[in-house]
């Protein structure tokens, strides 16, 4: 696979014009504000039709599907150490109406989406994907967490779920894994794997019972 | 009669082994996946690996959850059959309660602990069934060795019934059916420690191929010598897929293999398989009558009584 990774730092909110500047595979590090998005808000803004905040729209377009390792201090403060995102796969049908009503243009999160699903939902919208490094490195990235500038229902989704918009100085790297024409990396990454996956196989049995949805048909035995 | 081990010591060392747990990488693993890194040809896979190596610097460091994502808390309590704690079990798993709670607010982990349907969190990894607590039992012990877990619940496993006929072929073919399945985007968050339960009933395998991942140092080997030929095949095999570090491609994806085996139904070969991923978090300390607390980096969770195959 060949890849520059490239060194590239963005600012909140991100240009369009930066956006169309980057390339499959560059390392990417973030300065200003993004949100925490998963479940608990996706249904509140794409299913209840609830209005992202006018604070958060109006502070950045970049979105990390993730939640915090956090907790709310006795004087009401907050402690944010962690943060590590949670796989994107599952928001994927929900991304047209989030970008209508987000504003977003960057998604931060674990794993990317399909170059059918980034042509589909993605670059109607100028969007690109960002993933994280690893998965797991929650103490570098907590590490560039300078302040959390507000928190939308908390109360109503609990810690894990609700909308933490934090302040960061140099958080990454990330990875971009979706372009603005909707290539994805792993996409790339997946056709190099798959070259030696007959081989693998080679020479082990079938199993004995199959199992239903390895037939090519919901009608078929598995036997 | 043994002196009691109070019940306090318990709950303020399971606060601690969930501090432990989250923030500092066990020294096996992480040496393991230096290893990995060390041997990894692909450009970006050793990129991700080296990315990891300096979070787990600045984890231990800051005293930072390693991850955010900081899983799903347990336990496993192995109990000597001399030992006696001051208000019997029930204070154990009650002090267990009380310090997962005090330890989500003051590390702090995710409470990720939440209602399957309702999704109601209280907040503090506490809830029904939650945190799960295992116990085991050892002869001529008057010790409780507490160890706490905390993995990651989304990606990376499954269980199959399989049968005689399908033989050791039909494991590997089943294993790289699994690793391929959560390695590619790297679901699985590998590379990981694999464990593979394989025999008794269907909730046994999936249990020891669980503890087996998550109980087992790197480098310790099962006993029986064909079975720890096997988990040396598997390693192999696992690394030959071709996946790394994140789903790029690679050679790191497996750390190691261990294996754990129950007798099984005459007619069966049930297998399940658990991959502990970047963050293999575990944390273990021996509490003594006495009042003393040894911490330990193996949970020594698989001991000869434990595995014991005859009447006695």
């Amino acid at each position: 696979m060949n890849v520059r990774m490239r060194e590239i730092t963005l600012t909140t909110p991100v240009s369009d014009e930066a956006i169309a500047g980057l390339e499959l595979g560059d390392v990417v590090y973030l300065n200003g504000f993004l949100y925490t998005a998963r479940e608990g808000v996706y249904r509140k803004v794409v299913d209840e039709g609830r209005g992202v905040p006018d604070s958060v729209r109006a502070l950045t377009n970049v979105n990390f599907h993730c939640s915090p390792a956090a907790s709310v201090r006795p004087d009401g403060s907050y402690a944010v150490e962690a943060v590590t995102a949670t796989a994107s796969f599952r928001f994927g049908k929900s991304m047209t109406r989030w970008f209508e009503r987000s504003g977003a243009r960057v998604i931060v999160g674990k794993a990317g989406l399909t170059e059918l699903a980034y042509r589909e939902w993605f670059v109607p919208h100028g969007a690109i994907y960002l993933t994280t490094v690893g998965y797991g490195m929650g103490a570098a990235y907590g590490q560039a967490i300078k302040g959390v500038r507000e928190v939308h229902w908390l109360a109503e989704l609990g810690i894990a779920q609700a909308m933490w918009v934090l302040e960061v100085e140099r958080l990454g790297p990330f990875l971009v894994e979706g372009d603005r024409e909707g290539h994805s990396l792993f996409a790339l990454a997946n056709a190099e794997i798959n070259r030696r996956v007959a081989d693998v196989y080679a020479g082990l049995p079938h199993f004995a019972l199959g199992r239903f949805g390895e037939t090519t048909a919901r009608t078929d035995e598995v036997v | 009669m043994a002196k009691a081990i109070p019940a306090k010591l318990v709950e303020d060392v399971a606060r601690e082994l969930t501090a432990r747990a989250a923030i500092d990488i066990p020294g096996d693993y992480r040496d393991g996946v230096i290893r990995a890194r060390d041997r990894e040809d692909n450009r970006i896979a050793r990129f991700v690996l080296d990315e990891m190596l300096r979070n787990w610097e600045i984890a231990t460091a800051e005293r930072r959850p390693m991850c955010a994502d900081t899983g799903l808390p347990r336990y496993y309590l192995r109990m000597g059959n001399e030992a006696v704690v001051e208000g019997g079990c029930v204070a154990v798993e009650r002090a267990l309660r009380r310090a997962t709670a005090e330890a989500t607010a003051s590390v702090p982990l995710r409470p990720n602990r939440v209602h399957p349907l309702t999704r109601v969190d209280h907040n503090n990894n506490v809830g029904v069934h939650a945190p799960e607590v295992t116990w085991a039992f050892e002869p001529d012990a008057d010790w409780l060795d507490v160890t706490t877990v905390h993995k990651g619940g989304l990606f990376g496993s499954d269980y199959r019934m399989l049968f005689p006929a399908d033989g050791i072929g039909g494991i590997k073919r089943f294993f790289i059916d699994t690793l391929i399945e959560h390695g590619k985007r790297g679901l699985a968050c590998q590379p990981a420690i694999v464990g593979v339960g394989i025999g008794g009933s269907k909730d046994t395998c999936v249990r020891l191929g669980k503890e087996a991942a998550c109980l087992r140092v790197v480098g310790s080997r099962n006993p029986d010598p064909e079975v720890a030929r096997l988990e040396d095949e598997l390693t192999a095999l696992g690394n030959y897929i071709g996946i790394g570090a994140m789903g790029f491609a690679g050679t790191s994806m497996v750390v190691s293999t261990h294996i754990e085996i129950a007798f099984s139904h005459t007619g069966g070969m049930p297998v399940g398989i658990h991959q502990f991923c970047l963050s293999s978090r575990r944390a273990t300390a021996r509490l003594h009558p006495d009042g003393r607390v040894e911490f330990r980096a193996d949970p020594r969770w698989f001991t000869d009584y434990y595995r014991r195959e005859g009447v006695e």
